[in-house]
């Protein structure tokens, strides 16, 4: 186990290391912010009403409807965090390492601190400067609470790198549900977004984690995702993007140790304007009788580029892998690179992988005209129907509104 | 008039395949296309459609009496032109349902109104299938079901149908031809019809069912012959689509 004198060392020596793909980013033009910059709120109904607007376009829901407990993080700021559920603890990380004394043994263990310089200064904020921001949630053991959690990560200030670390633990035999919303303030235009997430599965657990991105068009977004899946879990993660970002990297990576252990990783991506996709699904096949899904569909606006990544590795026999990495080019300045690899290091293990990149078949669009639908419409209903897909182990509350956050998302495209 | 062609030559991919058409179908008539395969016709159907792939290179189409020749196809069908395609695309992601409340006018946020959900069931679809995405791992009959549902939500005054009944059982053909009636008012007095229509068939078998006005014969990129369909289609099945043209020419 990592201790905090080796995480310190580890980051300080990774503090200049360039992540392994995606452009390079020069940490230093942001600006570091206090963890105390913006006032906590009482009530996350408190923000402005332009700010619920944001909010609610990255599902996040200023009135709680339906969920079981919301965090707000502002630029460096835990301003919110409250859980009306009996089964799920939600703070801060700083408030849950003062309450625990075990929390400590959650941290940097499935993301590492030298992984690159953007978890290194993370942890180098957390552990020398004492800036620890990023929120907590634990499920108890047995319980299923099916209302989500509803977490954000928001930038408001111009220019900030802003950190996150999240620690999140579903307990022998819980089910917990998480919905996470970023999104950036009206009078931002170019930010640094560094959210580092550690997901503990215990035997038996399930969680679905969904999420959708919403940046202003210059903000950079570096995510760092670490998945630990003990016996009989599973892990579902669905992430969308439809707005245009300055770049955004990011290989969420499972680490299915457990036996009859499952990941499913889903993403919508929607590249607009001269927006850097990069993003990846990985997942590392150990346990006995694990699988994994990694299921994508891109489309590619504008001059946008995407990067659609996927790796299984199947490290022991029995496992089962599925990768499937659908992309539209629908503009010819765009681009969709789809990067599926597979990896068997093992006999008896079933893994695959489907991968068409591709225009609009011409056809389709004259089809949908003798409908009477006009060119344009014919084009996003085709659009919206080949990122439409399904939203596979929600409860039916949550697949719903998932559609609706999907479809909220794509109305703005 | 409902429908006037006039001279009309199509060129497709850089291939002349539609000659010298002239064809001219009344308010209320139900006219009947045949000709061997390559003749010409679906390209006619999908040219009166208005795809850019179509080329007309003379002539012109007029649609209650105004040229439609340069329009698009979306314009077209907005003035009532509507048709079943012989073999539609697959689309992922795009119910079937989705399609026909955009097509009857209906809010897609509202459930299928009553009016789709009973013609729906007459075909013998049930709610799961009016889920699937259209066309996508479709039965060649689901096809032509499927296609004859969407002309009903639509419901257009001018009505293309490619070889409704080929590929479908015997019962099935007259299920569809009942609907196909329906769209083309023959339960109305003649004088009351005010619908038109345009029916490729290769067996005739659905003329059984559906009463047609007047039939042509399509080969090489025109119009051979036009005349009563029944005695027409008794001509081709004794002496073939050659030999019935020629016996036209010498009468
Ligand atoms: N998109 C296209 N590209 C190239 N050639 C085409 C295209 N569409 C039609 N043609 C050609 O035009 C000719 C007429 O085709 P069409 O489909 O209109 O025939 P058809 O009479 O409907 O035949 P069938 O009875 O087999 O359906 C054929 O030689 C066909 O290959
Ligand atoms: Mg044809």
């Amino acid at each position: 186990m990592l201790n905090v004198r080796n995480v310190v060392r580890d980051a300080e020596k990774a503090k200049d290391k360039k992540a392994a793909i995606g452009q390079d980013i020069t940490i230093e033009n942001f600006t570091k912010e206090d963890k105390s910059a913006h006032e906590l709120i009482d009530e996350i109904g408190d923000v402005s009403k332009k700010t619920k607007g944001d909010l609610l376009k990255v599902g996040i829901d200023a009135e709680e409807n339906e969920r079981s407990g919301s965090f707000l993080q502002f630029d460096q700021s835990n301003v919110f965090s409250s859980s009306s559920s009996d089964s799920v603890e939600l703070m801060n990380l700083e408030s849950a390492i003062d309450k625990y004394s075990w929390v400590k043994d959650y941290l940097w263990q499935v993301v590492k601190p030298d992984a690159d310089k953007y978890t290194a200064r993370t942890a180098l904020r957390e552990q020398e400067e004492d800036v620890k921001s990023g929120y907590f949630v634990r499920s108890l053991p047995g319980t299923k609470e099916i209302f989500p959690i509803q977490t954000c990560m928001f930038i408001a200030d111009e220019n900030v790198m802003q950190t996150a670390h999240n620690i999140i633990i579903a307990e022998e035999n819980s089910e917990l549900h998480l919905i996470t919303g970023c999104a950036t303030g009206d009078d931002v235009a170019s930010a640094l977004h560094v959210g580092v997430s550690e997901f503990y599965l215990k035997p038996g657990a399930k969680i679905t984690f969904t999420m959708v991105h919403n940046w202003a068009e210059q903000v950079e977004v570096r995510p760092r995702t670490g998945v630990k899946l003990y016996d009989d879990s599973t892990y579902i993660n669905n992430y969308i993007l439809t707005s245009p970002v300055k770049s955004i990297q990011s290989y969420p990576t499972a680490f299915c140790d457990g036996k009859n252990s499952r990941a499913v990783f889903q993403s919508i991506q929607s590249g607009q304007k001269d927006s850097i996709i990069d993003v990846g699904s990985r997942a590392l096949l150990n346990g006995k009788g694990s699988a994994a899904e990694v299921i994508s569909r891109a489309v590619s606006n504008d001059e946008s580029q995407i990067f659609s990544r996927g790796h299984l590795a199947g490290l022991v026999p029995d496992v089962k892998g599925h990768l499937e990495c659908h992309g539209l080019v629908l503009a010819d300045d765009s681009r969709i690179y789809a990067v599926p690899e597979l990896e068997a290091s093992a006999a008896n293990l079933e893994m695959s992988h489907e991968a068409a990149v591709g225009k609009i078949d011409e056809e389709e669009i004259y089809y949908l005209t003798s409908r009477g639908l006009s060119e344009e419409e014919a084009t996003s209903m085709i659009v919206r129907g080949f990122l439409s897909m399904d939203i596979t182990g929600l409860p039916d509350e949550l697949a719903n509104e998932t559609q609706r956050m999907i479809d909220l998302s794509l109305d703005g495209m | 008039m409902l429908l006037e062609i006039k001279d009309l030559a199509v060129e497709v991919e850089g291939k002349l395949v539609l000659k010298d058409i002239d064809l001219s179908i009344k308010e209320g008539e139900t006219h009947v296309l045949l000709g061997p395969n390559g003749a010409g016709k679906s390209t006619l159907f999908l040219t009166i459609l208005g795809f850019p792939n179509y080329k007309v290179l003379n002539g012109s189409i007029i649609f209650k009496g105004e040229d439609i020749t340069n329009l698009s196809t979306t314009e077209r069908v907005k003035r009532g032109i509507g048709v079943s395609f012989q073999n539609p695309p697959a689309i992922r992601g795009v119910s079937v349902q989705n399609l026909l409340k955009f097509e009857s006018g209906q809010d897609v946020e509202k459930p299928l109104n009553n009016r789709m959900v009973d013609l729906s069931e007459k075909l013998k679809f049930n709610n799961e299938f009016l889920n699937r995405d259209v066309n996508l791992g479709f039965s060649g009959g689901e096809v032509k079901r499927s296609e004859i549902l969407q002309l009903l939500a639509q419901m257009p005054e001018f009505i293309m149908f490619d070889e409704p009944d080929s590929g479908v059982d015997i019962e099935n053909v007259e299920l569809l031809a009942g609907q196909l009636n329906d769209l083309l008012d023959k339960d109305k007095k003649p004088a009351k019809r005010k619908k038109g229509g345009l029916l490729i068939t290769h067996l005739g078998y659905i003329l059984n069912f559906v009463h047609a006005d007047k039939a042509h014969i399509l080969m090489d990129g025109e119009i051979a012959c036009s005349g009563d369909p029944n005695e027409i289609l008794e001509d081709v099945r004794k002496e073939g689509f050659k030999g019935c043209v020629e016996c036209a020419k010498c009468s």
